[in-house]
């Protein structure tokens, strides 16, 4: 079944014109336990078709292990996305970015293209001082409307410093993780398995917690 | 599994100029926010936005139905319709830009400093900066945030698939919260220190849903937990101390302004409202406000957006007469 009816396939194809780069869209499953695996390659399919700069790579988390472990992938579906030299980038949606989540998997794209806005000075500096790995969690439910934001704002933090990675967590399908963290609000942030907190906070909040890590 | 797609806020919006000294500019892009962009912007004033949160609180209602002229419809929609207009008119507006601070110089100008970013200046400010939930105040309220506590049920409502929890509060956002919960939750209790006090329309919808009971005139005194919430402690009106197992526990008692940016700066009320005139205007000339933030009764969609379009109207007065 299709996910996209005309008019979201329109405002989308007008969305991607502001792409400037190619990304690659990797895709990891796996066959048998995984319930949104096919789901969310159609979905993927149905969003390559939107844009020449966008490509489609559908991998295996068993098969493909040595790229799973490259990006760190643990669970399925998840979705990598890679830049024009298909690198990696620090940038993870765990779980199918539909209901809300649509609002920060295409911005995304938009940014891993290298049409996003930058940060704001202020923060560039701040960041410059992060050397340590920084692994961010955000953990949604797809029916948040604010939790795209706080995606957003993790993944604009890795996008800026190699050291972040970022990922989206959605809450429902990945349970046991999210129990382990105690999520029962979201977005949730937890940072290196350690710093958290609650709700779309402003940049500076996340900056702040990140920088806990760099002690 | 549905998309929802907003065009409006993914769309990117043309920049700010900190080189252009604007007439307006805009703290909040709720519904005071847009519509004193879009009547700003009417009179061929130069406008620029501020905001934290496309939509403001709009985003996490579920379905509005008292906004004229429109029956039903999601609160994501209705932002996605005011954002749609206003983006039209191809205002600027700074995203994820958390104003710090509002000044107002010698000459006259105002200059607006947002998190990170440089310095804008305006003739005028309209703050729609709006307010957010107020808290119980309670023992284990803020220990168990998120860990429990909530205040967005659209948003962590999925999350007590098949749980108990309680709804504090009997105003229209504990009830509406009170029904979106039932349909994932295993049992709502709705605990209120009065009387309901939502409309009769919406607490009718209520009392035919099965999982859904009311508790009234009884106080939530403790919030309480291990790892997470297991229960809240309450008094009723005899003062004697029931304790009511739950999972969760949603806070709808009302709302706070936002004023941070208004404290020192111009006058509040008691319950730290910005006052506001007929015009708009607050006690700094050049500063309007509208919406939630205000000390207006009644904190609505319709009466923000309508008491927008009169800030920006006055703004517009205002920088007739500097000239
Ligand atoms: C769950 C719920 C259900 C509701 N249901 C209804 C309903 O059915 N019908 C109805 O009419 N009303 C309803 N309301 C009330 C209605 O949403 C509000 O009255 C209305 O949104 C107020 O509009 P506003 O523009 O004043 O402020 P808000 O909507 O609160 O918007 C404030 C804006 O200011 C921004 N902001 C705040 N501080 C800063 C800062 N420092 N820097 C930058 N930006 C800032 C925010 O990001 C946001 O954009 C409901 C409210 C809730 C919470």
């Amino acid at each position: 079944m299709k996910l996209l009816n005309d008019d979201l396939r329109n405002q989308l194809k007008e969305v991607f014109q502001d792409m400037k780069d190619d990304v690659t869209i990797a895709v990891f499953t796996k066959s048998g336990t995984c319930n949104t695996c096919t789901e969310t390659i159609s979905f993927m399919e149905e969003i390559e078709t939107l844009s020449d700069k966008i490509h489609l790579k559908k991998l295996d988390i068993e098969n493909d292990a040595e790229l799973a472990k490259a990006y760190d992938v643990q669970m399925v579906p998840s979705i990598v996305l890679l830049n024009k030299d298909e690198a990696y980038v620090g940038i993870k949606f765990n779980g199918i970015p539909a209901g809300h989540e649509i609002n920060s998997f295409i911005p995304g794209i938009l940014e891993v293209s290298g049409s996003g806005e930058q940060l704001p000075e202020g923060f560039l500096k701040q960041l410059e001082t992060v050397k340590k790995p920084v692994n961010i969690k955000v953990f949604v439910t797809l029916s948040c409307p604010h939790c795209p934001g706080a995606v957003q704002k993790a993944h604009k933090l890795a996008l800026e410093n190699e050291f972040i990675n970022a990922e989206m967590i959605e809450a429902q399908t990945f349970d046991e993780i999210s129990n382990k963290f105690n999520v029962s609000s979201v977005p949730k942030i937890v940072i290196n398995d350690q710093y958290e907190f609650v709700g779309n906070q402003p940049l500076e909040v996340f900056v702040e917690e990140i920088q806990k890590t760099q002690a | 599994m549905n998309l929802n797609f907003d065009f409006g806020s993914v769309k990117k919006s043309p920049a700010l100029d900190e080189n252009i000294l604007y007439d307006v500019l805009i703290i909040g892009t709720g519904p005071a926010g847009l519509n004193a962009a879009l009547y700003a912007k009417r009179k061929g004033l130069s406008v620029g936005m501020f905001t934290s949160k496309m939509g403001g609180q709009v985003v996490d209602t579920s379905i509005v139905e008292n906004y004229l002229g429109i029956q039903q419809v999601t609160g994501e929609q209705l932002v996605e319709q005011f954002v749609a207009h206003v983006n039209a008119l191809k205002i600027p507006i700074l995203k994820d830009a958390e104003v710090l601070k509002i000044k107002k110089d010698e000459d006259g100008l105002f200059k607006i400093q947002a998190s990170g970013f440089k310095i804008y200046r305006s003739k005028t400010v309209i703050m729609t900066t709006g307010s957010k939930p107020r808290k119980l105040g309670v023992k284990g309220e803020d220990t168990y945030l998120g860990r429990g506590v909530a205040y967005c049920a659209i948003c962590d409502g999925p999350l007590f698939e098949d749980r108990n929890v309680i709804v504090a509060g009997g105003g229209n956002s504990a009830i509406e919260a009170a029904i979106d919960l039932s349909k994932v939750a295993k049992h709502v209790q709705v605990v209120h220190r009065s009387q309901l006090r939502a409309d009769q329309i919406i607490v009718d919808k209520l009392k035919n849903i099965q999982n859904i009971d009311i508790l009234l005139e009884t106080k939530i005194v403790e919030v309480k937990g291990d790892q997470l919430v297991n229960g809240i402690i309450a008094e009723d009106k005899s003062g004697k101390t029931i304790e009511i197992p739950t999972d969760g526990v949603f806070v709808e008692i009302g709302y706070l302004p936002n004023n941070a940016l208004a404290k020192g700066l111009v006058e509040l009320n008691d319950h730290g409202e910005v006052k506001v005139n007929l015009r708009a205007e607050t006690s700094l000339p050049g500063l309007f406000a509208a919406g939630d933030v205000t000390d207006v009764p009644y904190k609505q969609i319709v009466i923000s957006a309508g008491d927008g379009a009169k800030a920006a109207l006055s703004a517009n007065d205002y920088i007739n007469k500097m000239k």
